[in-house]
């Protein structure tokens, strides 16, 4: 499997950049290359721009608006956008708009955090897999496991079985939290792993890293201090992949109705129970939607602005 | 070449088991009690009774190797039994996959399921690739083209924004506003005039359309990404140079060679027929094989959700080794031996 699936990817190769000394002579900075080149990709810096708007948003809005998310007013049901509620109220007189913002904090929260844990993991297996010979086959056997698990089902079963434990031992909310944190974070490392392998695999054959050997640098040192600044980029890469993953897969699970429990809004949730109540008022279909939307649509344009920002065959033209 | 498939079978068999396995012990780890929804009136001694002839009071890997027997040799054997005659054994006192919830053997139910899902889905699997490969083919050959840029910011958007998404403003416009489709897939119409047909293709256009739109997206920029590997070759100018027709150059020359990639990725990508249909499903409310998954997971039906996650698995090896041989066969370059 592993040969094949590798070269079918191509729409996902990231070679990382050699010929950094050029533009070093030059008095250029990297960053500053890669900056440059980011800018010129128009979505990728609209992405940034809608990306950023709706992190703020959702950080800075609860503070402004100023109505809470679970506040109940029946006197208020179904109402369509007014001064008071801009984006409406639901069918027990939430506010749409602090829901949404409510919800917003906790979709991005588990977006970064399920990458994060999907990034250190991969990074390490890639790592070792790729450092040390003798565990290559059998964390890339593991690796081809995973990718060969049913994840969407597998996820919904954990989660059912498993969020009354968490709930007891932890609290209704994060216990939940954490649970599909975890759970996104440890069924979304693989392809993280498996490029930076094969990375890893390159460079370390390199005349720098030969060098670092002869002079008795240690195998740690050597993987901090030469290995891993030269596979940043795919990790980055895969850094931006893997929060559209999560908020997608985030947003999947609580629109199956197992996510997080009603009275902690996600957008996904949000927009899961809003599709009940789709004839009456479509708004809160909507919104959250189209956020998920945005959200993931700009993070993928990052990506592919980053992707190729720090391909240095395509920078500079 | 066959040498190969025979060995990629054989790893597949062990790798198999591990998932097997790995299903089984979450299921059985996870703090779960089949009598748990039964009235408080039930007395603990009737409970262990039912739980005995769930056969729960035996050790894990006795359970585990019986439910392997019974979906290996058991299920298979009765396949033949009833759908060819041929009986091999003694078919009727056979032990067989029981739901825990509707008492029935797990496999008819999921046969019962499946007609659903593959209309549904394997169709908007199809449209997806018919529509893919020449938007793909333009975009590459006119690279940078107006059409490309539309092109590449649709797919964009398209594999972003989730099926549950489109799905529900679809339902939006189309039911709600427009009363054009139903809301709901009804399983139970039976296509047998042409009233009954025009109805059934009515309310299957928005679900297949939408995960259409989702596969396609991700298809054609696969699809240009291999049309433009190719156009720069060799090969290509060689054609030209020929005096080929720039049309036998795209679609005989550049054509075959880019498909071999893209016809790997569609194997690969057949298996999510089914366990993307989980959400596809719910949207339009399909009582196909996704919908019968959550039924099972929310009813903690743990034969069910066990034999169901352990076939998507089986799919997703089984279509890896094809995708693996399809790649080898189409392409002369790649030896295995």
């Amino acid at each position: 499997m592993t040969e094949n699936t590798q070269s079918t990817e191509i729409a996902g190769d990231e070679r990382f950049p050699e010929e950094e000394l050029e533009t070093l002579t030059q008095h250029r900075s990297l960053w500053g290359d890669v900056w440059r080149q980011f800018r010129k990709h128009k979505g990728a810096m609209a992405g940034v721009i809608v990306f950023i708007f709706i992190t703020l948003a959702v950080s800075l809005g609860p503070l402004i608006q100023g109505i809470e998310p679970s506040a109940i007013n029946f006197s208020e049901r179904n109402f369509g956008p007014t001064l008071a509620h801009p984006l409406g109220t639901d069918n027990i007189g939430h506010d749409t708009l602090a829901q949404m913002l409510a919800g917003g904090q906790v979709s991005l929260a588990v977006g970064f955090s399920a990458m994060l844990i999907a990034l250190l993991l991969g990074t390490l297996i890639g790592v070792l897999a790729g450092f040390i010979k003798s565990l290559d086959g059998p964390l890339m056997r593991l690796t081809d496991l995973f990718l060969a698990l049913p994840i969407l089902p597998l996820l919904l079963v954990i989660i059912l079985l498993f969020r009354d434990t968490l709930r007891t031992l932890y609290g209704p909310e994060a216990g939940i939290f954490m649970l599909i944190v975890f759970v996104i974070g440890i069924t979304s490392w693989m392809h993280t792993a498996r490029i930076v392998r094969s990375d890893v695999l390159g460079i370390k054959e390199r005349e720098f890293v030969i060098a670092a050997h002869s002079i008795g640098t240690r195998k740690r040192r050597i993987i901090f201090r030469h290995i891993l600044p030269n596979i940043l980029s795919p990790i980055m890469v895969s850094a931006t992949l893997g929060i559209a993953n999560a908020i997608i897969t985030e947003s999947a699970l609580s629109f199956l109705g197992l996510g997080f429990p009603p009275d902690f809004p996600t957008w996904g949730r949000l927009l899961y129970d809003g599709a009940n109540f789709i004839q009456i008022t479509p708004a809160r279909v909507i919104w959250p939607g189209l956020f998920i939307a945005l959200t993931v649509l700009s993070v993928n344009y990052i990506g592919d602005g980053l992707r190729d920002a720090l391909d240095p065959r395509l920078r500079g033209r | 070449m066959i040498h190969y498939i025979f060995r990629r079978t054989l790893i597949a068999i062990p790798t198999l088991l591990v998932i097997s396995f790995i299903i089984f012990a979450i299921l059985d780890l996870a703090p779960n009690d089949p009598t748990g929804n039964l009235p408080m009136t039930v007395p603990p001694e009737v409970r262990a009774k039912i739980r005995s002839s769930l056969g729960l009071d035996e050790p894990m890997h006795i359970r585990f190797g019986l439910w392997l027997v019974q979906f290996c040799v058991n299920e298979p054997l009765n396949l033949l039994h009833e759908g060819f005659g041929i009986s091999i054994g003694d078919a009727e006192n056979r032990t067989r996959i029981l739901s825990w919830a509707t008492r029935s053997p797990v496999v008819d139910l999921i046969i019962q399921r499946t007609p659903q899902t593959l209309w549904v889905v394997g169709l908007s699997y199809l449209f997806g690739i018919l529509i893919a490969i020449p938007i793909g083919i333009v975009s590459a050959y006119r690279q940078y083209s107006w059409f490309d840029q539309v092109g590449t910011f649709i797919s964009m958007v398209g594999f972003s924004v989730p099926t549950f998404f489109t799905g529900m403003v679809a339902i939006i416009i189309f039911s709600v506003q427009l009363r054009w489709f139903p809301m709901i897939y009804d399983t139970t119409l039976v296509v047998d005039s042409w009233q009954n047909f025009v109805s059934q293709v009515k309310q299957m256009i928005m679900p297949v359309a939408v995960l259409a739109l989702y596969n396609a997206s991700q298809l054609s920029r696969f699809m240009r990404a291999s049309i433009l590997d190719n156009l720069n070759l060799d090969y290509v100018r060689t054609a030209r140079a020929k005096g080929r027709s720039e049309r036998a150059v795209l679609l005989i020359h550049v054509l075959r060679n880019s498909l071999i990639p893209v016809v790997t990725l569609i194997a690969l990508g057949i298996p999510t027929i089914f366990s993307g249909a989980i959400i596809t499903e719910q949207i339009f409310r399909v009582n196909g094989l996704g919908q019968l998954l959550i039924i099972a997971i929310e009813g903690a039906d743990i034969p069910l959700v066990q034999t169901l996650t352990f076939i998507f698995a089986v799919l997703i090896v089984f279509f890896n080794l094809i995708a693996d041989v399809v790649y080898g066969i189409l392409d002369p370059r790649i030896r295995y031996d």
